[in-house]
């Protein structure tokens, strides 16, 4: 099968970018792209001789080194969405995509300080095995897994419909086709290579990513003389907002929208359940703190790249009419900002690179969300329960590799579904949920005594809901895809306000909770506090 | 006896002065983030200001600064984590 969607990408070359007034064949593309799916590939087939045991299905055997984890957990975290949404996103609007990355950026440092030392000393492989120490397994894996299905099929979602229409446009390939590529594709690694496989998808994506950003911004800031101001000058010339686009713009012209926007990028950055998986892979705390500070080094200077790419497209492409449509839009739209730029800058080689590092970006991030999703359901759903802590590992890898492929199918399904739905509020949503039912209820556990259990589940769910039905009434779906006049909420993204109540529920009903024995919950918070700090043993 | 409430001590010590870094590390993010975006929000020509007779302006120093600045804290604190802190953590332990 999978020989046969290879032969697909030999045989036809970069059809519509062909089709366009750009006149080339990429069979480089394919070619790159070819190499990277058969290297995975083989990864995956000698990471599936072990994936017969837990620690390596769900955490690599804990052996990934905290550089190679921090290059992994790039390589999870930016998303296409954030090399060709934010690049687009300056090429748009100029300053105001910088305060997107920045945003994107800043949940690292939390994680970091607040999380991921005392996740790596508490947990085994889901980020429910912490809140689980001190709280009543079920009610805690019930909340845990919805929170973390919920968060990655929208997430999944998002990434399907951006891949589809990407590689459409790249490729050629009929929509349909291209999602069922990404969806069999990251079936095959999660399903047979687990962790391992996972781990090495990204790595070799966040390498690729890094290295081709670098050489675009690169190749722009030499046409500059590497001056920055220069860049600027130009920029400005060209751009039909003029000098506006140094500015804060339109973005952020409601306060309560943009801290909003913060709170839920910073907050869900650190509840997000597939980024926090991967610090169990790592041996210790030492090389958890080592792995968020290399994926954030990594992170923070490619959204730097991005920024200069942005600007680059502004100068090379707002005035090419081969990159524009009949309206004077780019081509195939704002996201396309850097792909273009590739070509324009780098000829038909360097289009054929960037657009299979686009590729690769896609599928690593996509096979950590379903890694992600299986595990909730095989560990936390099937084992604690279902089976009410009964371990049998054979069965919980069974029904872990079955989810993986589920949730494949289903992510399959949905990104076909959706395909002309506006889905770039998913994200959103997704990091919304995170930020207001993961982390409080993280957090919480690890710093706050008085945390009951009832207080976590209730107060996790009213957030939980709060966030879906906030987002549903606001402007982007009540207003823009269900057609109503005006939004019941005013604001686009709900998180200051769903953060806020997830934590007053969960503090109020964990202060009112009757049926709570307090020395036996000080004792245990007591013993998980002397783990998350001093380790195991 | 008496050795365990000494013991008790620096272990409770350790806790706290890693909390404490934690939590002003965590907050000097907080503030420098959201101040940024209050002041976006409601003074937004502070950082529409031309700097160095460039194009360069306000916004884009600080936008740039705190992306690297993010950087340096987080190498900052693993550092101080990696070395002194665990060093501490050590001699609890035992």
């Amino acid at each position: 099968m999978i020989l046969l969607y290879l032969t697909f990408f030999i045989l036809l070359p970069l059809n519509s970018y062909a089709e366009s007034k750009i006149n080339n064949s990429n069979y480089f593309a394919a070619i790159i792209f070819i190499l990277f799916v058969f290297v995975t590939l083989l990864i995956t087939y000698f990471a599936s001789k072990k994936t017969n045991k837990k620690e390596n299905y769900y955490a690599a055997g804990g052996k990934i080194s905290g550089f190679q984890n921090g290059l992994a957990i790039a390589g999870d975290y930016m998303s296409a969405a954030s090399f060709l949404g934010i690049s687009g996103l300056v090429f748009l609007s100029g300053f105001d995509g910088l305060i997107y990355s920045i945003g994107f950026l800043v949940g690292w440092p939390i994680i970091l300080f607040l999380i991921s030392e005392r996740l790596r000393n508490l947990g085994k492989y889901t980020f429910a095995d912490v809140t689980s120490i001190r709280l009543g397994q079920s009610k805690i894996r019930i909340l845990s897994s919805i929170g973390t299905l919920i968060t990655i099929l929208l997430y999944l979602i998002a990434q399907m419909v951006g891949a589809g229409s990407l590689i459409q446009i790249l490729f050629g390939l009929p929509y349909d086709l291209a999602v069922w590529i990404v969806g069999i594709l990251m079936i095959i690694y999660v399903g047979f290579g687990g962790m391992i496989a996972t781990t090495w998808v990204q790595i070799i994506k966040a390498f690729l990513l890094i290295f081709g950003a670098s050489v675009l911004a690169f190749l722009v800031f030499k046409e500059f003389s590497f001056s920055l101001s220069n860049l600027l000058s130009e920029a400005i010339k060209v751009h039909s907002s003029k000098e506006e686009i140094l500015f804060p713009g339109k973005l952020i012209s409601d306060p309560i929208s943009a801290i909003s926007l913060g709170i839920a990028l910073i907050f869900g950055t650190a509840g997000l359940p597939h980024i926090l998986m991967r610090f169990f892979t790592v041996p210790d705390a030492k090389s958890a703190r080592i792995s968020a500070f290399y994926a954030t080094s990594f992170i923070g200077y490619f959204y730097l790249l991005t920024f200069i790419i942005g600007f680059g497209a502004i100068v090379f492409l707002s005035q090419n009419s081969i990159y524009l449509d009949e309206s004077g839009g780019l081509l195939g739209s704002n996201n396309m900002a850097a792909i273009h730029l590739s070509h324009s800058i780098g000829g038909d080689l360097f289009l054929g690179f960037i657009s299979a590092v686009a590729f690769a970006t896609i599928l690593a991030v996509v096979s950590g969300l379903t890694l992600a999703g299986a595990s909730a359901i095989g560990r936390d759903f099937f084992v604690y329960v279902v089976k009410k802590g009964e371990e049998d590992e054979k069965k919980e890898l069974i029904v872990s590799k079955l989810s993986s492929v589920i949730i494949g199918l289903l992510a399959i399904s949905l990104g076909i579904f959706f395909e002309k739905q506006n889905v770039a509020f998913m994200v959103g949503l997704a990091f919304a949920v995170a930020a207001s039912t993961n982390f409080p209820v993280l957090l919480l556990t690890i710093t706050w005594k008085n945390l009951t259990t009832n207080g976590a589940y209730y107060g996790g769910m009213i957030g939980l809901i709060t966030t879906v039905i906030l987002v549903v009434l606001g402007p982007t779906i009540w207003v823009e895809i269900l057609g109503f006049e005006d939004a019941i909420f005013p604001y686009k993204y709900p998180a200051l306000f769903t953060v806020t109540v997830s934590f007053i529920s969960i503090i109020l009903i964990s202060i009112k909770d009757k049926e709570i024995n307090k020395i036996k919950n000080d004792e245990k918070f007591n013993k998980l506090t002397k783990i998350a700090y001093l380790g195991k043993n | 006896m008496k050795k365990n409430t000494i013991k008790e001590k620096s272990y409770l010590k350790f806790i706290f002065l890693n909390k404490l870094i934690a939590f002003s590390f965590s907050i000097v993010v907080l503030l420098i983030y959201f101040s940024f975006i209050i002041v976006i929000g409601f003074a937004p020509n502070l950082l529409a200001i031309f700097l160095f007779d460039s194009y360069i302006t306000t916004g884009i120093i600080v936008g740039l600064s705190i992306i690297v600045f993010s950087i340096f804290l987080t190498f900052l604190y693993t550092i101080i984590a990696n070395n002194f802190l665990d060093k501490i953590k050590e001699n609890v332990k035992e």
